[in-house]
């Protein structure tokens, strides 16, 4: 029987809101990102991108470029050795476009020069002729058979359907509404930037990148290199953000094939306005959608056409549809279903990754509809989503059974227990009114509103993707090493994986190794997946590694290591009085231990939208508090409400901050965000016009996080990072109908869609 | 790349800089980053939207992106590389740590500047006063939740040193 | 700075005024009830003390520029100089008739700011001339500064509204800014508003009367769409702040 007294020291285990590593660094402004980083003797790379959405290139004329003082080189597609076109899902998006160009600011160039300045005058000095075509923005028109196709893999970059049980049945309570979602930005602070270094011989090439995913990068960076993956190292640069716009290749390929054209190295950097044109952007969505329930409002079938528009190229548009078209019965039960979706190819700009993936789309149009099914039974939003609440073992529309936790309606109670919030002083701060130090309104201009938004979403990859993580762990005297090519974006894997190695291991000092392709696949940052892949990696390897040490130790002092334990910082005996510190059992003793962690199979879906095609779903309830000043159709959002399905708290504070940005992402695209399109051009790429919330704009949150551990999750923990920003954007578009009667079918809500 | 002006010398966190063999269109945010190897503050937006680039210039928070570097001569100038002495945190940086006032941490330089120029104006500020001084800074990760705690705490310990 | 951060503009020579204190300077004139700014003062010294005392209305206008960060470098120089019809100064400037002060190498001349606004961007500073100072009188009376944005903070105006009665004389002015190609000046609902009510009291104005006011200040407008709002919009909205200003004018 242990007799050690236990130590009080605060270790930063699992569980505590252990401290960033990377923090002292960020607040001293001296942690690196990629934009930072420099080299000897490097030049500058910049991109040349096209002004139309729509046009066939005619020809390309370098010539005055090259002229120019400064300028070492001067690429296009012809100047790509390996594969043209590049892709997450199908690769139909040319590095340099060749014969058309298909969005405004598609590359067509790049060049290389001593200073910023002169790769801008170079790229000025290209001369490229154009036959301007008419762009197809119309994503109805896309998928027309009549129109010609943009691309030579057409205009449907996916259909899918879901035929789900009766097709006829017709209800008693039958509602519909077309809603539509704007495109989102992720906006992150970051900007893009690489850095690429060209061995001798141009046989091979390091690079510093920016990413969500290395592996993911590194292939399709040698495919168009015409390297073998080994000849292109990869190692994270610095991350500002992410949030889905850095699962696409941007500048990669070009900063890669300058470095080799000029065998020096290359540093390529957006500004703002490049930025919102380099990456891809959140699907703009228009979804009809039809509720049949009965008269108590239970929901008895969903009809429902989504169209999402990918833009030019295909990114991961098909998937994201499918999570549209999963996802649209929200976290409720339906027995019958018919679901057509569509993913299509218009010339507006690119759409891929952003939070919430599909699901948020889907959600602004389950949950207005939830209101209106309220409305049409006598019931309130809250009744109605309780009554029709899953619970786990109900069954998606696909046919697929939640095996996960899936404690929707403990969120909707826990969300609606927490305290409204003071209503408006008659003396109140003219910061805290509607429009701040505008001085539009007074108290007395003001209608305050309340509404409600739940979600379902899918976490980790689908329809059989194989999204593995590997983690490497090395212990040697007392101090754990952790390898992985995981990304850290800012989300706070670097501070969540010494705390497993800390619970595992009975260590205190974890040492995190370089991030690069010099170890396996971590997956991708996204999909509110890492906690649980690359957790469950880190998590595994850690495991691996205590098993040998509980061998190690049991074969020096001859206990079986099955009696064998980690209890604080040292190895104990379970049954006897032994007990050493891991620091002293591991003196001079490297375990080195590597683990890929897989979550289980999943399926496609058949013609039918039938089949398991998730892995696993978290849920959340938003309850929002806003303020209307109705004549003026302001918006003030005073309070959100929430409570998420998190199955278990690996670190609260990294775990709130998580739970704060994605509701003011979704806060974002409730009333503020949206990248306004004529005719396929960007009419506000910059901050001055994309406008994101600012301190004055963010709500007090109150978030309560429920903890009913999931029995699939390698930590019990569920992903976070993407329920918060989903069903706050309904649940503030409510609150805005609520306050002013308004039937608002899309979001961003403007001003005069209020007052009009 | 030519040179496109005289020689001219900005003084930056106390020290005076030569700058040399500039084009004059440069801003100051460029120089500090490119040319005096002072990178901790950052760029996201060019156009003083977003306060990454926030410096201390004569006394006042300014966005380092508009200001022509040229012009700074005669300025004094600080930047978060300034702040802390010997990688000791100051009271406002440590809270940030602490407090999960930071994720990416790309905002951060210009936060962290932003909050110790009003708390150097006004040591008590209130829930308002703070949200207004940071209304420039854009954070995109956090919803500004744990920042507001940071600097809440950071106040706190302040005041306790004091009295 | 802005358009040489995005290459619409390559400077070669630039003289910097950063330095000249006389370009910062304040000066009341408490004979003749005058205030003269200095162009380059920035918007954060307005917000409080000296022109924060005798012209409010510049002080609420100043506080809605940009952020805490603009307001330390901004001014009312740059406000004049880029001449946007949705400069936050400017109809402030306008509703109280300031004079614009221009200085070149061998002469200096005073413009009324409504002549110096010309157009979008466009005003009527010569080649070889700076902004030295603006000129604003001291009036008796109430004065607000109104403007909408879509976000709470560092928002370009969707339409903006400055209201000044001059109780001494019994008139009042509005000016409405980002709805048309420069300020606008509602003359014609001033004129009739002072034929309507006894503007050197502070008398309740009729729910008729402040509907009327609002439907003409809004036909004096000639908003556009864009990509920030709706010509519709911004007619409703300087309808409302119009209405909400001369309100608060008359209930104190």
């Amino acid at each position: 029987m242990s007799s050690a007294t236990q130590t009080s020291i605060r270790r930063d285990v699992l569980g505590t809101s252990a401290l960033r590593p990377d923090g002292a660094a960020k607040v001293q402004g001296r942690f690196e990102f990629s934009s930072d980083l420099h080299a000897e003797n490097m030049l500058w790379g910049a991109t040349l991108r096209s002004p139309h959405p729509y046009a066939r290139i005619v020809n390309i004329d370098l010539s005055a470029a090259y002229k120019i003082t400064g300028v070492e080189a001067v690429i296009t597609a012809e100047d790509v050795p390996g594969k043209k076109t590049y892709g997450l899902i199908s690769s139909d998006q040319p590095v340099f476009a060749q014969d058309f160009v298909r969005y405004v600011g598609e590359p067509i160039a790049a060049v290389a020069a001593d200073h910023p300045e002169t790769c801008r005058r170079a790229l000025a000095a290209i001369k490229v002729e154009y036959e301007v075509l008419t762009p197809l923005t119309d994503a109805e028109l896309a998928i027309q058979p009549t129109t010609p196709p943009i691309h030579p893999d057409g205009n449907i970059i996916r259909r899918q359907q879901i035929i789900t049980g009766d097709q006829a049945l017709q209800s008693e309570i039958i509602v519909e509404g077309t809603y539509e979602v704007g495109m989102q930005d992720q906006a992150f602070l970051g900007l893009e930037a690489a850095l690429a270094l060209p061995e001798s011989g141009g046989k091979g090439i390091e690079m510093y990148v920016a990413t969500q995913w290395l592996h993911e990068d590194q292939k399709q960076i040698a495919a168009c290199l015409d390297l073998p993956c080994e000849k292109v190292r990869l190692t994270l640069g610095g991350v500002g953000g992410a949030f889905g716009a850095r699962e696409d290749i941007s500048l990669q390929v070009h900063c890669a094939l300058l470095a080799l054209r000029t065998s020096r190295p290359i540093k390529m950097q957006y500004g703002r306005e490049e930025s919102f044109y380099g990456h891809v952007h959140r699907h703009p969505a228009k979804i009809f959608i039809r509720h049949h329930a009965s008269r108590n409002g239970e929901i008895q079938r969903i009809e429902a056409k989504l169209v999402f528009d990918g833009g030019a190229y295909a990114s991961t548009s098909s998937a994201v549809l499918i999570n549209g078209i999963t996802h649209i019965q929200g976290p409720y039960r339906c027995p019958n279903a018919t679901i057509d979706g569509y993913a299509v190819r218009t010339n507006n700009p690119p759409c891929g990754a952003m939070r919430g993936f599909g699901v948020v789309q889907a959600c602004y149009a389950h949950e207005s509809q939830m209101d209106k099914l309220a409305v049409a039974c006598g019931l309130s939003p809250v009744e109605i989503r309780l009554r029709n609440a899953m619970v786990t073992g109900d069954k998606l529309i696909t046919g697929q059974v939640i095996e996960s936790v899936a404690p929707v309606a403990r969120c909707i109670r826990e969300t609606d227990a927490i305290a409204m919030p003071a209503p408006l002083s008659r003396t109140a701060d003219p910061l805290e009114i509607v429009g701040g130090s505008g001085l539009t309104s007074l108290p007395h201009n003001i209608v305050r509103g309340v509404g409600w938004g739940v979600s379902i979403k899918n976490l980790m990859y689908s329809e059989t993707f194989d999204d593995f993580a590997t983690a490497r762990c090395q212990l040697k005297d007392g101090v754990a090493t952790l390898k992985y090519a995981t990304v850290e974006v800012g989300q706070g894997f670097v501070v969540l994986a010494p705390q497993i190695a800390r619970s595992v291991l009975g260590v205190d000092e974890v040492v995190l190794d370089t991030v690069d392709t010099g170890i396996g696949s971590a997956g991708s940052t996204s999909a509110s997946r890492q906690t649980w892949m690359s957790g469950g990696a880190v998590d595994g390897a850690c495991r691996l590694v205590r098993q040998r040490l509980f061998e190690h130790v049991g074969k020096k002092y001859n206990i079986d290591p099955l009696r064998l334990t980690i209890e604080d910082t040292d190895v104990v005996d379970m049954i006897g009085d032994f007990r050493i510190s891991v620091t002293e059992a591991t003196a001079g003793v490297l375990i080195d231990e590597t683990y890929e962690h897989h979550h289980r199979p999943t399926e496609e879906l058949d013609e039918n939208g039938q089949g398991n095609c998730h892995v696993a779903f978290a849920f959340v309830a938003h309850r929002a508090v806003v303020d209307v000043d109705v004549e003026l159709g302001l918006v003030k959002v005073i309070q959100i409400a929430t409570a998420q399905d998190v199955g278990r708290v690996l670190n609260p504070t990294a775990a709130l901050g998580q739970i704060e940005g994605g509701i003011a992402q979704g806060l974002g695209l409730a009333v503020m965000e949206e990248i306004v399109l004529d005719n396929g051009k960007m009419r506000n790429p910059s901050f001055t016009d994309y406008l994101l919330p600012t301190a004055l704009d963010a709500p007090t949150v109150v978030a309560v996080m429920i903890e009913e551990p999931e029995p699939q999750a390698p930590l019990g923990a569920k992903g976070i990072g993407e329920p918060p920003c989903i069903s706050v954007t309904p649940a503030i578009a409510a609150a805005i109908r609520n306050a002013t009667g308004k039937e608002l079918p899309r979001v961003p809500i403007r001003p005069q869609d209020i007052c009009f | 790349m030519n040179p496109n002006s005289e020689i001219y010398n900005l003084r930056v966190n106390g020290k005076m800089h030569e700058v040399r063999d500039s084009w004059v269109g440069e801003s100051l945010l460029y120089v500090l980053r490119e040319r005096l190897n002072l990178p901790g503050t950052k760029g996201a937006c060019e156009q003083g939207e977003c306060g990454s680039c926030t410096v201390i210039m004569d006394g006042q928070a300014v966005c380092s992106c508009l200001v022509m570097a040229a012009t700074a001569i005669d300025s004094d100038i600080c930047t978060v590389e300034s702040l802390s002495v010997d990688g000791t945190l100051t009271e406002v940086q440590d809270a940030f740590v602490t407090e999960g006032g930071v994720q990416c941490g790309f905002c951060t330089p210009g936060l962290v500047v932003a909050i110790e120029h009003l708390l150097s104006q006004n040591p008590d500020p209130s829930e308002i006063e703070v949200k207004e001084a940071i209304s420039g800074n854009i954070c995109r990760c956090t919803g500004y939740g744990r920042i507001f705690e940071a600097v809440d705490k950071a106040v706190s310990i302040r005041k306790a040193k004091t009295s | 700075m802005v358009e040489i951060n995005f290459n619409h503009r390559k400077p070669t020579d630039v003289i910097a005024l950063r330095r000249l204190d006389e370009l910062k300077s304040v000066h009341i004139d408490a004979k003749k009830s005058l205030v003269t700014i200095g162009a380059g003062l920035p918007y954060q010294q307005m917000e409080h003390g000296e022109i924060a005392q005798y012209i409010p209305a510049l002080a609420q206008a100043a506080r809605t520029v940009g952020s805490p960060q603009i307001r330390s470098a901004g001014s009312i120089g740059g406000n004049l100089g880029t001449c946007s019809p949705a400069g936050d100064a400017l109809p402030v400037l306008s509703a109280l008739d300031a004079t614009v002060n221009l200085q070149s190498a061998d002469a200096s001349r005073s413009v009324s700011v409504h002549d110096f606004m010309v157009g979008v961007k466009r005003n009527a500073r010569l080649p070889g001339e700076i902004i030295v100072s603006t000129t604003l009188p001291i009036v008796s009376g109430w004065q607000g500064y109104a403007k909408v944005g879509v976000r709470n903070a560092m928002v370009i105006s969707v339409a903006s509204c400055c209201l000044v009665v001059d109780r001494t004389n019994g008139t009042i002015t509005v000016a409405l800014g980002a709805v048309g190609p420069t300020i606008i000046r509602c003359r014609e609902t001033e004129s009739w508003l002072a034929s309507q009510i006894d503007l050197k009291t502070k008398a309740t104005v009729s729910p008729n009367l402040l509907q009327e006011f609002g439907d003409r200040i809004a036909n004096e407008s000639k908003p556009i769409d864009d990509h920030r709002s709706t010509a519709a919009y911004r007619r409703h909205a300087v309808c409302v702040l119009a209405r909400r200003l001369l309100t608060r004018a008359n209930s104190q």
